[in-house]
């Protein structure tokens, strides 16, 4: 167990590695001069060569990598262009609106969708199931910024329940902050709620299915009982996989949030960055959010041992 | 579940009586197709649509609510929304079927390499894992951060991040084949290489990729038009339905349809391709249907 951990632990690192280069090559691999690119359409040359060699990109590539990455390991993620910044500065200011709001979204919407799996499936082919799925392939169709935009204009502009826009610190109040996640995370949530959903009622379907099911039945347990604690737990293991694997969708979710919904996050963050065409930000955003996307998609194959006593490594 | 389908006929339906048996069977593809058909109708025949130069500005006529004249009102620039939604379609399946087909050539191209070169299959693989956890909203932005903003190079970073996945699934779908008794038997009976890949292995990938191909194209319009919203997409002067909303960010409270309207366009769009695919996921695959 211990041994397979660390074995795992360790096979992040080439995956970190191909992120990393890939990340800091798309500089040298674009067509064009990225250094003419970031400075934009009014540069002087004098911009362009303090941008060029701001990037390092008058050094050969290998050196440079090695350079970089380098500082990348002892936790730095170079200075920003357009703000003179170190970059690991700029997204710890931006953490917790981003931390706030993914969290959130993903507490509420597992705690929704994986009972709405469970009950479509326990009726499959009435109306509940029909409902549920009919949701599913809206939840994979309406793109987040045009559900935000809805959910704007009727609960905020018609309706005047919530604040149409912003983020408040959890210090200045439990109210006030909920007030502005509740829209943001309901529109971020609804293509993750829908992923969950379908494949808890698909791999529920598949262990309903089982004798042991019909077993459970037969005695007499009650389809609570039968559902949670004989189907549910043998349904885990996809279940758990998606909502790791769904992660990607909050992350990419997280940037158009919260530009519709303007919170100071580090989604909003790279978006400034895009406009101002400030490369070391983007770069180091990338980074830290497939890191994250990597350790939680480690930490969901590590709980398989947990959920699944048959799967031994 | 509860519906089991009729005995199996033994004799192979004719192809048009499994398309029509696949319509009858689900409905949902039926709106999916003639919602994707007035779509593409649309964008073909937007000049006459009763629209105007979507372009076309004029001072005079800014900020007007939707009414008989202007369907849609009019943006800050006093160009017409109604006209810019029609030919907004034109840049949203332009893009939707250009990475569909672009990043499934790549993707196949690939996922043959890898199921088949074992030493071309880790490296290969190594590099699309690491592509998989970045999520592709932020590799497109990557891309679009370092290139001149245009339709092309839009098309460009949506396929580089839909490439992993297709070539995941190619991969899957040769190493499954690889094992079947029919490609074993034809390499016994010393048939050549390419003849394999060829007759046995590209004919099955056919249908997951027909799939696949619809999902590709749903989520490319979608991170297009975000791209394009968050100002890293299409260049302003193309109206493309993500660029409209982009628009009419800051002026949502007040002109609420400039945001609405193509919000709702590129909804439906989505909708109709993803309910073809289902559809098509359905008829090509009934095992996979009734788990789903």
């Amino acid at each position: 167990m211990f041994a397979y951990i660390v074995r795992r632990l360790l096979a992040t690192i080439p995956v970190m590695g191909v992120v990393a280069l890939f990340v800091f090559s798309l500089l040298y691999l674009t067509p064009g001069d990225p250094a003419v690119i970031i400075a934009g359409d009014f540069a002087t040359p004098d911009d362009v060569a303090r941008i060029r060699a701001k990037l390092g990109l008058d050094r050969p590539f290998w050196e440079r990598f090695g350079e970089w990455a380098w500082m990348v390991v002892r936790g730095d993620l170079g200075i920003s262009i357009f703000t003179n910044l170190p970059v690991t500065t700029l997204i710890g200011q931006r953490v917790e609106p981003t931390v706030a709001l993914t969290l959130t979204t993903l507490l509420v919407s597992v705690s929704l969708a994986v009972p709405m799996g469970v009950l479509a499936a326990w009726r499959a082919g009435r109306w509940l199931d029909r409902v549920v799925m009919g949701f599913a392939v809206l939840g994979f169709s309406v793109p987040i910024f045009v559900l935000a935009y809805l959910f704007i204009f009727f609960f905020s502009i018609y309706l005047e329940w919530l604040p149409v826009q912003g983020f408040t610190s959890i210090r200045e109040g439990f109210w006030p902050f909920l007030e502005r996640l509740i829209l943001p995370s309901a529109a971020l949530g609804i293509t993750y709620i829908a992923l969950i959903a379908r494949i808890t009622r698909a791999s529920m379907l598949e262990v309903l299915s089982q004798d042991y099911i019909r077993t459970a039945e037969a005695k007499g347990l009650a389809a609570d009982k039968v559902l949670v604690g004989h189907a549910l737990k043998n349904a885990a293991v996809p279940i758990i996989t998606i909502i790791g694997i769904g992660i990607a969708l909050l992350i990419s979710g997280v940037v158009v949030t919260e530009t519709v919904f303007a919170i100071p996050g580090i989604g909003r963050l790279v978006v400034d960055a895009i406009l101002r065409r400030d490369y070391p930000i983007i770069q180091g955003v990338i980074l830290i959010f497939s890191a994250a996307y990597v350790v939680i998609n480690l930490a969901v194959d590590i709980s398989y041992t947990f959920l699944d006593p048959r799967i031994r490594y | 579940m509860a519906t089991v389908p009729a005995a199996a006929p033994i004799e192979i339906a004719p192809a048009r009586g499994m398309v029509r048996d696949a319509l009858r069977r689900h409905p949902t593809m039926i709106i999916g197709l003639i919602l994707l058909g007035g779509m593409v109708l649309m964008a073909v025949f937007a000049p006459y649509l009763g629209t105007i130069d979507p372009q076309d500005l004029s001072p005079m006529r800014r900020l007007r609510q939707p009414s008989d004249l202007y369907w849609f009102g009019t943006d800050m620039l006093g160009r017409d929304v109604y006209s810019r939604t029609v030919y907004g379609a034109r840049i949203s399946l332009i893009v939707g079927i250009a990475v569909a087909v672009l990043s499934i050539g790549f993707g196949l191209f690939f996922g043959l390499i890898t199921g088949y070169v074992r030493l071309a299959d880790t490296l290969i693989m190594r590099v699309m894992d690491g592509l998989m956890s970045i999520p592709p909203i932020l590799l497109a932005i990557a891309l679009m951060a370092l290139t001149k903003a245009s339709l092309e190079n839009v098309i460009v970073a949506i396929t580089i991040a839909e490439i992993p996945r297709v070539t995941r699934l190619v991969r899957s779908v040769v190493l499954g084949l690889r094992e079947q008794p029919f490609v074993e038997a034809a390499v016994a009976s010393g048939t050549r290489f390419h003849r394999i890949l060829l007759r046995h292995i590209l004919p099955n990938t056919v249908a997951p990729l027909l799939v696949q191909g619809t999902y590709i194209c749903a989520s490319a319009m979608i991170t297009e038009a975000i791209l394009s919203f968050i100002g890293a997409g299409t260049p302003p002067t193309i109206p493309s339905w993500g660029n409209i909303m982009a628009e009419g960010r800051s002026l949502f409270q007040i002109a609420y349809y400039i945001i609405l309207f193509p919000g709702l366009f590129l909804s439906v769009a989505v909708l109709a391709v993803n309910l073809v695919g289902d559809g098509l996921r359905d008829a090509l695959d009934p095992r996979l249907a009734r788990r789903m």
